[in-house]
Order: C-alpha cells, then structure tokens, then sequence
C-alpha cells in the first residue's frame, strides 16, 4: 500500500499559537480515517491544510505524490496558485456549515464546479449529478434553493457537490455538528455508504463516536497539536493506553 | 408669462438634468466596480490606486471638482465641453462613493463562500463573478437607489459651469419673470418627479435580482 497523504513533521503556527506541533502522520490511499479530540487540538487545521485554506510554516505535506511547498514557491501557500490548484484537484471537502451557494440551485451547486472547472460538458455533468441526487435521495430536490432545504439535506447536497469534482480524498469537517440531532442520521447514512467505496480515501473530524467506530479504519486522537493516540477503532474505544485518551473518551461519553 | 409657459423651457432643462444624471449614474457605477474590486485587491498597488482615487473625490466639494475639471484642467491643456466635464465629474464623484458600496458588499459575503469556492477548485475571477458579486449586488441595491437620488440632487451644480440644465433654466426664467415662487415650485417638482423615476428604476432592478432567488430567505433558515 502506498501513503497517499503524508505530513512530516509540519509545524503550523497562529501568531504566537502553535496549532500543530512536529505532526506526523500517513495516510493510506483508501483509507478512512477519524480524526477525534477537544476542540483546538488541530484536527480541523489538519484538513484545512490538506485543503490549502491554510498555510503551514515548517515541515513537508505531500499528497497523491505533490508537495505542498513548491521548491521556489512564494508567498503565504510558498507555492504557486497554479501548483496549488493541482494540489486541489485531488481534494475535496464537506463543511460543517454545509457552504451551499445560496444563489444557485440544488442542480447548479453541483455541475458548477464540474463545468467551469473540469470543463465537463453540461448535460455530462447533469447526468453525473443526477446520479448523485439520487444517491444521497435528493433527486426531487433538484430545482430548489438551499434556503429552501433543511440542515441535513444541505449537507447532503454539498456531499454531492464535493463527489461531483471526483476527489481521491475527502475531507469532511464535523459535518453534522451545525445539525439538529433528528437530522444527523440521515447525513451519516450517506458517508456510510461512500466508506464502502475501495478507493476512495477519506478523514473525517466528528464528535459521533460510536459513528467513527463504525465506518473507520483507523482513530487519532489529537491534543495540543500532536496525535497523542491512534489504532484500530475496535481497541482504540475499548481498551485505549493513554490516560489522555481515557479521559475525553470518558468526558465525552458521559455526555 | 403664465406658468404653462414657464413648462417648455423647465422641460428643456430636465432633459438636460435627466442626461446628465443617467450618462453619470452608469458610467458612476462601472467605475465604482472597477474601483471597489481593486480597493479588495491583494495587489497593494492596485488597492493603493483605488484607495488615492475613493479618498479624494469623497474629501473634496463637488462644486470645487467641476470648476477645477472645467477652469484649471484647461490650463494644463487639457480641457473638455461643459457637458462632457460634468459628466465626467458627477461619475468621478459617484464612482467613489459608489467604490465604498461594492467594497462593502463584497466583504459582507462570508469567509464560508471563498472556503467553498476555493474547495472546488474554482479559480479567483470565476469565484468573485460567479460566486461573489451575484450574492453581493442584491445587497448594494439599496445604497445604489440612495447614490443615484444624490446623483440628480448634485447635477443641480453643473448649472454653474454654463449648462443649461433644469436648474439653470429656472434661474433665467426668475431672472426674466422674476415670478420666484412660481418657478422655483414647478423646478422643485421637477427634480421630485425625475427622484420617482430613478426610485423606480432602482426598485425594478432589484426585484429582478432578487427574483426566482429565493436565497434572500436563507438568513432566516
């Protein structure tokens, strides 16, 4: 198997906050992974890097075999927008504020990106999207605006919309925490069934642990910047080895 | 004279008015885009040019821009007909202030959109047009529908750099009639009545923006 994400020792700083620490971490291409911990432990930052939101000042990121860091790259990404957009090509992300375009339809806010992006054909993409709605059961919903759509069928379609650019890795950042809980479900039932695809890698930051024992390969348990604890999710929540991890295990399930 | 009379001339004088204001109402608001998209530049030289441009035809009086456009350019050689100088001038001074409105507009769109726009790869021209400016523009409407009003009321001032507007005409007929009250209420309904129109216009464009969008809800949902 061959790492399809690899960070060596990145160090990403806010100002004087240092949010990741000498990181390491691989990932394997297929792979599905959870990332888990307190809130500004940098798990997050960990996919908004991989989605070049964010910058990093020390340390190398390769992805599907690109570094992020380009040998004479300037500026903040010290890469150009070009070798950045390559970068992207491979990526997707699925929010936790869903980030539809509220002034575009349902079907648009799919075959935008495909079409002025891809440079796809506009009844290929529309087919293509078609396919996906039905997929994550929002066939019906095509015409309608995101104003016009509950939290959960929201983010239903931005998964839609991240599948539609055919990403080999998908991020997903807390994706039902902005969801009321009788809506959860129905979004964790779509990346349930996009964990079933081989091929396809994916990192997901999510609070539903039981979820995450579920549908991954592999747990990390992040704090202050490092992954203080990862295995497989079987061992990893019921016998894990690290005090650290015991106790927001067990703060978090008393909840 | 009776105050029929008084209409052909006044209508003359609104034509005058009614050209100005629209050819600097337009010509106002492509230069408050071009300057509001270059003062969100991260080219400092860009957004320095816009910023030195927004910053002085705001600062200064319109009066003392049309008699410097129209008594000291030509002085340098440069100088152009009364007409042409306060179009010129009336979009210069609508083109800054209107720079502030698109600027505003467009910092208003949430960080969320640019994350979204830049997750799916599209490049930054296609996410200021596609994505941006058509959440924005809806939003510049009403302070647009405030500039355009403001633009007319200042068109009164080209009257002083030899143009036969609205305004100028209502002086030469007091002049002549000396029958100010008469004159100077049909040249204030005058203006109020061209006002209604640009209101109008204003509102129409803004309901077609807005039109079919239902997205002007989603703050609610």
């Amino acid at each position: 198997m061959t790492s399809i994400i690899r960070f060596q020792n990145v160090t990403k700083r806010f100002g004087a906050l240092t949010v990741l620490d000498n990181f390491n971490f691989e990932v394997q291409q297929g792979e599905k992974v959870t990332l888990i911990g307190p809130s500004g432990s940098g798990k997050s930052t960990v996919l908004r890097i991989l989605m070049t939101l964010e910058p990093f000042q020390e340390g190398k990121l390769e992805l599907a075999g690109l570094s992020y860091h380009e040998p004479n790259g300037r500026g903040t990404f010290k890469a150009s927008e070009k070798h950045l957009h390559k970068i992207r090509s491979n990526v997707g992300m699925v929010f936790q504020s869903f980030n539809l375009f509220p002034h575009m339809t349902v079907m648009r806010n799919i075959v935008e990106a495909p079409i002025a992006v891809l440079n796809m054909k506009r009844d290929e993409a529309e087919t293509r999207a078609t396919e996906l709605l039905r997929m994550v059961g929002l066939l019906d919903k095509k015409d309608h605006y995101p104003s016009q759509l509950s939290g959960g069928q929201q983010q239903r379609v931005a998964i839609a919309r991240a599948l539609a650019m055919r990403p080999r890795v998908l991020l997903f950042d807390e994706p039902t925490s902005a969801l009321d809980p009788q809506l959860v479900g129905e979004v964790l039932g779509v990346i349930r069934d996009l964990a079933r695809e081989h091929d396809l890698t994916m990192l997901l930051v999510t609070h539903e642990m039981r979820f995450a024992r579920e549908v991954s390969d592999r747990v990390c348990f992040f704090d202050k910047g490092r992954i203080v604890e990862q295995g497989e999710p079987e061992k990893f929540f019921t016998n894990p080895e690290q005090p650290r991890t015991r106790e927001f295990l067990s703060s978090i399930l008393n909840t | 004279m009776t105050w029929m009379q008084y209409l052909a001339p006044l209508l003359k004088g609104a034509q005058i008015t009614v050209i100005i204001s629209l050819a600097s109402i337009v010509l106002g608001t492509i230069l408050a885009f071009a300057a509001g998209i270059a003062r969100t530049s991260s080219n400092p030289i860009v957004s320095g040019i816009a910023f030195v441009y927004i910053v002085l035809f705001r600062g200064t009086p319109l009066l003392v821009q049309l008699f410097w456009f129209y008594y000291a350019l030509p002085l340098i050689g440069i100088s152009f007909n009364p007409i042409t100088t306060g179009i010129m001038t009336l979009s210069l001074l609508t083109g800054a202030f209107g720079a502030e409105v698109v600027r505003g507009a467009l910092l208003a769109v949430p960080v969320s959109q640019y994350e979204a726009a830049r997750a799916l790869n599209f490049s930054k021209t296609y996410t200021l047009w596609h994505i941006f400016m058509p959440q924005a523009v809806v939003e510049m409407m009403p302070a647009f529908g405030n500039l355009a009003v403001q633009n007319l009321k200042d068109t009164a001032l080209v009257s002083l750099i030899s143009i036969a507007d609205l305004t100028f005409q209502a002086q030469s007929l007091r002049n002549i009639t000396l029958d100010s009250a008469t004159v100077y209420t049909l040249t204030l309904v005058g203006y109020f009545i061209i006002a209604l129109g640009l209101m109008l216009i204003v509102r129409l464009i803004e309901m077609k923006l807005r039109r079919g969008a239902a997205f002007s809800r989603s703050a609610h949902s």
